[in-house]
C-alpha cells in the first residue's frame, strides 16, 4: 500500500566522527520512524584518510553509533541506511562496516536480516580509458579538467553515489544498507523515492536532514532530528528537549558547507531551493515547501574524489618567547630554511613553517600584519619521498630555529623552546587530486550492490 | 557617523569548507532589521571582502544575499585544496574572524 507520510530518523550528520547523543536518539526512536538513516562521510577531513585508506573517526564511536541504529531498526523491523561508510566510503571501509554490523548482530543475537552493501571505488584505468577515448573528466569548483598527469598522481578514487545504488539495495530486499561514498542527501532521498514520493520532496528531505541537529537551534551537534514527508511538504522536527527546528535554523542550514544556498547538485540532477518557503509548523518543527528537483539533461554525471600521496611526513614544534627573536621571526625562518637547503640542495623535499601567533591559522589571508603576541609556536612540516629524509628535513628545520643567528640576540644558549626535542612521524602527506565529474551511460556503472544474510 | 561592529549585529559569523577547493563564509542575522542595515550599508560586498582579505575579487566565486535566513554568504577559492602540504586550517573554520570587526555605520 502506498504510504501517505514517511518519517526518517537522522541521529548524526557524520556517523562515528563524534558519538551520537543517546537521549534524543531514543526520543526519536520511540516515535517509530519508517527509516533510520545516516551518512558517515565527509571530504572535510582532508585527503589523508582517502589516500591512505583509513578512517578519521574512532572505531569505537562508529560501532557505538551503528549499534544504536541497528538495535532500534531491528527492534522495529524497519530499514537502516548508511552512506559513505567509515568517513571515505572506500571498499575497505564498507567491508569494515559490514563486519561491525555482523558483530553487533551476533552480540545481540538478532534474528536473520538482509544486508546490502555497495562499493564506490573507481579504478584509475576506467578513467584513463574514458579519457583516451576523448571523454572529458570535468573539473568542479574551478578545477581544470582531469589530465593524465593528475590521474597518475592519484592513489585512490571514490565515486559519490546518488540515490541509485540505495534504491537498488532496497529493491533487493535490504533491511540494512551499507553504502560506499555517497551524497549525504541521497541517503535520505533514496528511501523516499523508493516509497514513491516525488523527487522534489525526497531530495529536499535529504538536504535538510543530512547534518542531523545542525538544522536545529540552539547549536548542539549529534542530536536526532526527524523528517516527515508527505506528497506536498517536508517537516523537520528536533528531538532533543532543548532544541527546535525554526525557520531561521533550517534556512540557515541550507547554506552550510555549500557555495550557494539555492542549489544542491547530486548524481542525476540538481535541487533548486530558490522558491523554498519556510514556516514554523509547531514549537519544534519547521515546514518547508517549494523545492524543485531538476533532473540532468543527457548523461548522468557522477562526482569523483581522488587523493594522491605527496610524500612521507614529519612534524616539529618550536616555541619562541624572546621578544627580539619574535620581532625577527622571518629572518629566523629564513636562516633555518637555508640550513635545510644547504643539506638537501638538489634533492626532493618540502618544508613548511606555520607560525602561530603571527599568521599560522590564516596564512596570506591574515589581515593583521603586526605581531603582538609575546610568544609564538612554529610548526615545522617536512615532507620527502622517504621517511629518513622527511625526518631530517623536519629536524634540521626545527633545530635550526634554536641556533638562529641574529646579531643582537641576548639569549645565546638557544632561541627556541621545545616541547619535544624530536620530530614526530605523522600520516604521509596527501593531496586532493580529483574533484571532478565523470559522465556515465548507466547510473549503476560505478557502483556494485551485493547482499548477504546476517543473524541467526 | 556612529558605527557598530558586525559582531554586535550578527547572530552567526562562520567559515567552513565548501568541498575540497573552497571556503564559504556565512553572516547570519537574527532579525530582518540588522540584515537590511548591513545589506544597505555597503560595508559587506565583494569589493570590501576582497580588500579585507587582500585577495583579488576573482577569488570570490559567489556572493549571495539569502533573504530566507537573513544571511549574507560568500565563497572563496582556496589556492591549494584543503589538507595539502603546509595546511593551517583543514576545515576552513577559522577564517572568519577578520569579519567580526567590520564597522557598520548606523544612524544616530
Amino acid at each position: 500500500m502506498r504510504k501517505e507520510t514517511l518519517r526518517i530518523h537522522c541521529s548524526n550528520g557524520h556517523l562515528g566522527f563524534a558519538p551520537t547523543k543517546e537521549e534524543s536518539f531514543w526520543i526519536g526512536a520511540k516515535t517509530k520512524p519508517d527509516y533510520y538513516c545516516c551518512d558517515s562521510g565527509s571530504d572535510d577531513i582532508g585527503p589523508v584518510p582517502l589516500g591512505a585508506d583509513k578512517c578519521a573517526s574512532h572505531h569505537e564511536w562508529q560501532k557505538h553509533d551503528l549499534e544504536l541504529m541497528l538495535i532500534a531498526a531491528r527492534k522495529q523491523g524497519v530499514p537502516m541506511i548508511i552512506g559513505s561508510a567509515g568517513d571515505t566510503g572506500t571498499n575497505s571501509r564498507v567491508d569494515m562496516y559490514v563486519d561491525f554490523i555482523r558483530d553487533i548482530a551476533r552480540r545481540h543475537k538478532m534474528k536473520k536480516f538482509t544486508l546490502a552493501y555497495f562499493y564506490s571505488e573507481v579504478d584509475k584505468e576506467y578513467l584513463r580509458k574514458k579519457m583516451k577515448a576523448g571523454e572529458i573528466v570535468e573539473g568542479l569548483d574551478g578545477r581544470s579538467d582531469l589530465t593524465f598527469e593528475e590521474l597518475d598522481k592519484t592513489d585512490r578514487i571514490v565515486a559519490v553515489a546518488g540515490v541509485h545504488p540505495f534504491i537498488k539495495a532496497l529493491e533487493m530486499g535490504a533491511d540494512v544498507v551499507i553504502g560506499g561514498r555517497s551524497s549525504d542527501a541521497c541517503v535520505f532521498a533514496a528511501p523516499a523515492i523508493y516509497q514513491g514520493f516525488p523527487e522534489n520532496i525526497a531530495y529536499y528531505c535529504g538536504k535538510v536532514l543530512e547534518c542531523a541537529s545542525f538544522c536545529a537551534e540552539p547549536y548542539g551537534a549529534k542530536e536526532t532530528v526527524i523528517g516527515t514527508i508527505t506528497r506536498n511538504d517536508v517537516k523537520v522536527t528536533a528531538m532533543h528537549p532543548a532544541q527546535r527546528c525554526t525557520v531561521a535554523s533550517v534556512a540557515g542550514h541550507a547554506m552550510y558547507e555549500r557555495t550557494n544556498p539555492y542549489y544542491e547538485y547530486v548524481a542525476g540532477g540538481m535541487l533548486d531551493m530558490k522558491e523554498c518557503v519556510y514556516e514554523q509548523y509547531d514549537e519544534k518543527t519547521c515546514r518547508i515547501t517549494g523545492a524543485k528537483f531538476i533532473p540532468v539533461k543527457g548523461k548522468i554525471k557522477v562526482k569523483v574524489e581522488g587523493s594522491g600521496k605527496v610524500g612521507e611526513r614529519y612534524l616539529g614544534m618550536a616555541g619562541i618567547r624572546d621578544p627580539y627573536t619574535i620581532k625577527h621571526i622571518d629572518e629566523v625562518i629564513r636562516w633555518a630554511r637555508d640550513q635545510v637547503e644547504e643539506r638537501f640542495s638538489g634533492k626532493e623535499y618540502k618544508l613548511s613553517y606555520r607560525i602561530f601567533g603571527k599568521n599560522g591559522v590564516m596564512g596570506d589571508l591574515e589581515p593583521v600584519k603586526e605581531t603582538k603576541s609575546h610568544e609564538l609556536m612554529v610548526i615545522v612540516e617536512g615532507v620527502a619521498p622517504t621517511k629518513e629524509v622527511a625526518e631530517e628535513v623536519a629536524m634540521i628545520g626545527m633545530r635550526q630555529i634554536f641556533y638562529a643567528r641574529l646579531p643582537e640576540v641576548k639569549g645565546t644558549a638557544g632561541t627556541a623552546a621545545f616541547v619535544l626535542d624530536e620530530v614526530v612521524e605523522v600520516s604521509p602527506a596527501y593531496q586532493w587530486t580529483m574533484n571532478h565529474t565523470v559522465a556515465v551511460d548507466d547510473s549503476m556503472e560505478l557502483f556494485q550492490v551485493y547482499t548477504t544474510e546476517i543473524g541467526e | 557617523m556612529k558605527s557598530v561592529k558586525l559582531v554586535d549585529l550578527a547572530k552567526t559569523i562562520r567559515s567552513k569548507n565548501a568541498g575540497t577547493d573552497r571556503i564559504t563564509f556565512d553572516i547570519i542575522f537574527r532579525k530582518k532589521d540588522n540584515y537590511e542595515l548591513v545589506k544597505k550599508s555597503g560595508v559587506l560586498t565583494k569589493e570590501t571582502v576582497a580588500k579585507l582579505y587582500n585577495i583579488s575579487e576573482s577569488r570570490i566565486v559567489d556572493f549571495v544575499e539569502f533573504d530566507p535566513a537573513f544571511a549574507i554568504k560568500f565563497t572563496i577559492n582556496r589556492l591549494v585544496p584543503s589538507g595539502s602540504f603546509g595546511e593551517g586550517d583543514i576545515f576552513g573554520c577559522q577564517q572568519y574572524p577578520p569579519l567580526l570587526d567590520i564597522e557598520v555605520p548606523v544612524e544616530e
